[in-house]
């Protein structure tokens, strides 16, 4: 039945438990649809056995009134996750053959609360990039075509398997993480739902690491509500994670109806970019229009430090990765090229198992780590990270929300923005602000640009208040109105 | 300690870098056990082993343990302190960083004073305390071309316990482990095991004119013993003094302790291998610590050895150095002031701890611990001695069978009849009968040869079978041979 | 600050990544473009400013001092690419090692 594939998680989960369908059936709907379209290479591994095996587990715990947040909802799972049993690869050929011992605890509180497991999706190799193209299993294609132009385009990065899974309808919804953009970027590329929960809000135990004081995990899924009920069961304080904050979770399904009135919300100065496509601009004016509408002001606000944000998490972020990707060694998991010494082990097998991108920043990291750079560049950079967060800290004295577009451009075509790691990094530019301050993100489609692509609109909150992103994007999402679905 | 060389004299300036494995069950960030002697990798937790997406979360009694050692060294506790990561690539750590302190450490400066041989004490300044987790071990020999990794160690605690170059004699050096050493396990923060590894010292020494500044210093390591200390000391400085004598310089390296040669050599190490890339680990938070806890964590403290060498001076009038002695181990401490507690004369039970006790352990190869005989059987043994009923002769004859037998020294009195004789009657007639016996030497005596007062109280002890009260035998045998 | 062949040669090092001889000078090319585009972080002025270290607004918790983990010497070293079984135990095997 096609038409399972089309149900929002909320739908899903109203239908299971009026049992107009059993969640077996709703599982091998998806499980259909994920080899339909393999093509999209949104998958790095499927498990469809599993998820049959975990639906049934689902429809036993349904019929026993026992029903779980999320019970039998078939959701996809970043390969970022270490999935015990099942073979974790963070997209890298340096962790071939690795089948994690353990599994991950943002994963582990999904499966109580009994949702389904479909398989583990593409991403930029060790979540490093803005495009899904530096994949060790090659790029994922975005569902949706420029109107006319039959070139496959990028989902954007680095969770593109997870948002162009959500966009195809090969997954209700989809786990993915978000260290520069990664969550809200592909988002906006794929049309769908993302959001980046306030640092410290999941734990991160259990994720492979890229850059430990940015990472964070949150959902994507195809609309707001449908976030909102998966990170309720995502978030929450692990004493496994020492950077994990105990506050208690809120019922953030309920925050969706609150409306904005009296709400204010903050235009940055600084987010208006030369060059920016006009279109992009429109979209954000509409985004205040209807802001507007719904009761809310509209405050312009300065965020100074803007464009500093990217060379600064350029360096924080390599330089934590160069030190988190340590690890992988050929020693004690993954794979292992051979050398007569263990040197030449180590150099071998990491020369081998990373890919560009990776070593480019792993050697970015070492670099801006070293001996007589420390000042100049990670304590400056760490230091202009400060700033940045004091923005918003004085911006908030006078809005509760700040909104942005998401990301500079619609989805570019794979191949493009390739020559030049920098023109690639550009892409991140309106959502690495809110890694550097810890604060949440969401993203939600609010249009489509002239070639038929989706465009997404960014709200940034205040640290903990993800109740007031989704009233806000609540609002957003229904003046908006969008239906628009990938034609591919 | 002043080296004369061919040029002149040659001042010895040491640091010591001590790491102290911290007593606590589980690691300093992980929850595996730090117990040794298991089986390789058998008390390895993922984030031992560095896996994907492990984390680090601390012990709190690792930090208890740091604190209390920083309040033993009287240093400054630091109310925050913060994590740093040591980036470098070696098969025993597996993350590729040791988790360490760099800038903050959780202890800043403080002092041990050590007792050196002369009967002084010297006030040697520390720098800093700070936690770290210690590596795995990697064993060589079991393989002829591959390195075996056990990794049971790795991630246990270690407090780095850094000194101010201030010793200058590899005597002082050896005064400071020993220092160092017992207040670890008075505190109960350490064993103190340099054989076993859980106390590890690096030597950092360099030598200079009297009165210049530091001349370039090398790292001694491998040392696992209070003697190599010393031998290594010794043999460095007596090597760079030779050094620059023949005009040449010292090249700062990190050189190896050889203990069956008796010599330093250079370790083999590629230079750039000591670019640590310190950066404050972004899986921790800062270490704060609350001002009331240190208080309390004070107030907890034992007596620490300069405390109670200076109660048992005072207290129980013991010469320095006997103190010195009995508060070398917390142990034997402890076992001393079982014995003399409520004793007339504590300097007995100091003197019976220190030359018979300990020297009975000594030869049975046995520690406080595992002592055949009981503190409390020894205070039996001296309220025997006190009251009269057995003479400090007869006692040791006693000791040897308590010793031997581990029973209580009443039950041997009673047993083989060592009962003291104090009966005058009985003393005066044994008294008579040695004068009856050997009427030249009384004549001798009498006549001025008073060295001969010696040979008839044996006598007397002899027919008495030794147990005569010696002082009732002197002070008649004095009154009768008077005449 | 140029970032040229021997740097990066010398960077690799410490990082334990082969970098051909032949790659050295593209990607000192590469990585100094993007060391460069990063050098307009020397315009902010951030005399007293602290540096953030982390966005979380609380202190490092502590755990209790309990033994919850490791005693599976088998699960720890089964992922290895090479490893060596002994009684209950096992090591992870890698080339000599000279000290």
């Amino acid at each position: 039945m096609s038409a399972l594939t089309d149900l929002t998680i909320a739908e899903a989960r109203a239908g299971l438990s009026a049992r107009r369908f059993s969640a077996r059936e709703l599982a091998a709907a998806h499980v259909e649809a994920m080899e339909r379209a393999k093509d999209l290479n949104a998958y790095i591994t499927p498990t469809p056995d599993k998820a049959l095996e975990m639906a049934a587990r689902s429809d036993a715990r349904l019929a026993a009134g026992q029903a779980g947040a999320l019970e039998g909802i078939p959701l996809a799972i970043k390969d970022l996750f270490c999935t015990e049993g099942t073979r974790t690869t963070a997209a890298s050929r340096i962790l071939d053959g690795f089948v994690p011992p353990y599994e991950s605890t943002v994963t582990s509180r999904l499966w109580d609360a009994g949702a389904v497991m479909l398989g583990k999706t593409n991403l930029d190799e060790f979540a490093m990039g803005s495009s899904n193209m530096t994949s060790a299993f090659g790029g994922v294609k975005n569902p949706w075509r420029r109107r006319g132009d039959a070139r496959d385009l990028v989902p954007g990065g680095s969770s593109g398997g997870s948002a162009a899974a959500v966009a195809a309808r090969i997954a209700m919804g989809a786990t993915a993480t978000d260290t520069g953009g990664s969550i809200r970027q592909p988002a906006a590329f794929c049309g769908v739902v993302g959001i980046k929960p306030t640092y410290g809000r999941c734990s991160r135990w259990g994720i492979v690491a890229f850059a430990s004081s940015l990472d964070q995990a949150g959902p994507i899924a195809r609309d707001v509500r449908d976030t909102a009920i998966m990170l309720g069961a995502m978030a929450g304080h692990d004493a496994k994670d020492s950077t994990s904050v105990p506050r208690a979770v809120p019922d953030y399904e309920a925050a969706l109806g609150r409306g904005v009135k009296g709400l204010r919300f903050g235009i940055p100065r600084e987010y208006r970019l030369d060059g920016m496509p006009a279109e992009i601009a429109r979209l954000w004016e509409q985004g205040i229009a209807w802001l507007r509408e719904a009761g809310a002001e509209p405050v312009e606000i300065s965020l100074p430090h803007t464009r500093y944000a990217l060379p600064a998490y350029y360096i924080v972020a390599p330089a934590e990765a160069s030190s988190n990707l340590a690890r992988y060694d050929g020693v004690r998991f993954g794979t292992r090229v051979a050398g007569n010494s263990i040197e030449e082990l180590y150099e071998n097998t990491r020369g081998a198992g990373f890919g560009a991108e990776v070593r480019r920043r792993i050697l970015i990291g070492t670099y801006v780590l070293s001996a007589g750079y420390y000042d100049a560049y990670y304590l400056k950079a760490q230091k202009v990270r400060a700033l940045i967060a004091r923005d918003f800290d004085e911006a908030y004295a006078k809005c509760d929300v700040v909104l942005t577009p998401t990301a500079p451009s619609a989805a570019f075509a794979m191949g493009e923005k390739m020559d030049d790691p920098v023109a690639m990094y550009l892409n991140d530019v309106f959502t690495v602000t809110v890694n550097l301050a810890g604060l949440p993100g969401i993203s939600l489609p609010a249009g489509l640009s002239s070639d038929g692509l989706p465009l997404g609109l960014q709200l940034i909150g205040r640290a903990f208040d993800e109740e007031t992103l989704f009233a806000a994007s609540h609002v957003l999402e229904r003046a908006a109105g969008f239906s628009a679905r990938p034609g591919a | 300690m002043i080296i004369e060389g061919k040029t002149g004299p040659w001042e010895i300036v040491i640091g010591l870098e001590v790491h102290a494995q911290v007593v606590s069950n589980a690691k300093l960030f992980s929850g595996a056990s730090t117990a040794f002697g298991a089986e390789p990798n058998a008390q390895v937790s993922f984030v031992d082993a560095a896996f994907p997406g492990m984390l680090p979360v601390i012990n709190r009694a690792c930090v208890e343990q740091a604190v209390k050692t920083g309040l033993g060294l009287s240093a400054t506790i630091n109310e925050v302190s913060v994590f740093d990561r040591k980036n470098y690539f070696y098969p025993d750590l597996p993350a590729g960083y040791q988790i360490s302190q760099y800038k903050q450490p959780i202890v800043g400066e403080g002092h041990l004073d050590i007792d050196l041989a002369s009967g002084e004490t010297k006030r040697v300044g520390i720098e800093r305390l700070h936690l770290e987790q210690d590596a795995g071990k990697s064993i060589h020999d079991q393989h002829p071309q591959k390195t075996y990794i056990d990794l049971n160690r790795a991630g246990v605690a270690l407090m780095e316990i850094v000194s101010k170059p201030e010793m200058r004699s590899p005597e002082e050096a050896g005064a400071y482990m020993r220092k160092m050493r017992a207040l670890v396990r008075y505190l109960g923060t350490c064993d103190g095991n340099m054989e076993e590894g859980s106390l590890r010292c690096d030597a950092n020494v360099s030598v200079r004119r009297p009165g210049e500044g530091l001349g370039t210093r090398c790292e001694l390591k491998n040392i696992n013993s209070i003697r190599f200390v010393m031998q290594a000391i010794e043999y460095e400085a007596r090597r760079q003094v030779e050094v620059l004598e023949d005009g040449g310089t010292i090249r700062q390296e990190t050189r190896l302790f050889d203990s069956a040669k008796g010599v330093t050599r250079p370790m083999r190490s590629k230079e750039h291998a000591h670019d640590y890339r310190y950066f404050p680990d972004p899986d921790l938070l800062p270490l704060v610590l609350d001002r009331k806890w240190i208080e309390e964590v004070r107030a907890s403290l034992p007596e620490l050895p300069d405390a109670k060498k200076a109660r048992f001076v005072s207290d129980y009038k013991l010469t320095p150095y006997d103190a010195g002695v009995l508060v070398a181990e917390k142990e034997n401490a402890e076992f001393f002031e079982v014995v003399a507690r409520g004793r007339k004369d504590p300097k007995l039970a100091a003197n019976w701890v220190i030359v018979e006790l300990f020297g009975a352990l000594n030869r049975l190869g046995r520690d406080i611990a595992s002592s055949p005989v009981s503190a409390r059987q020894l205070a039996g043994l001296l309220d025997l001695i006190e009251n009269d009923t057995i003479s400090g002769r007869i006692a040791k004859d006693v000791f040897g069978f308590m010793v031997e037998t581990g029973r209580d020294a009443a039950a041997i009195v009673e047993e083989r009849g060592l009962r003291q004789v104090t009966d005058t009657g009985a003393i005066e007639a044994a008294i008579d009968e040695v004068i009856a016996d050997s009427a030249a030497k009384v004549a001798e005596y009498r006549g001025g040869k008073q060295a001969l007062f010696g040979w008839f109280v044996g006598q007397v002890m002899k027919s008495t079978g030794g147990k005569a009260n010696p002082a009732a035998v002197n002070e008649l045998l004095r009154k009768k041979l008077a005449g | 600050m140029s970032l040229d062949k021997a740097t990066v040669a010398r960077v690799a090092t410490l990082a334990r990544i082969k970098v051909p001889d032949a790659d050295l000078e593209r990607m000192a090319g590469e990585l100094q473009g993007i060391m460069s585009w990063i050098e307009q972080l020397s315009e902010v002025d951030t005399k007293d400013v602290a540096p953030m270290s982390s966005v979380v607004g609380h202190v490092l918790s502590q755990r209790a001092d309990v033994v919850a983990d490791g005693g599976r010497a088998d699960a720890v070293t089964s992922c290895a690419p090479e490893r060596v079984q002994l009684g209950d135990g096992a090591f992870f095997v890698v080339p000599k090692v000279i000290e």
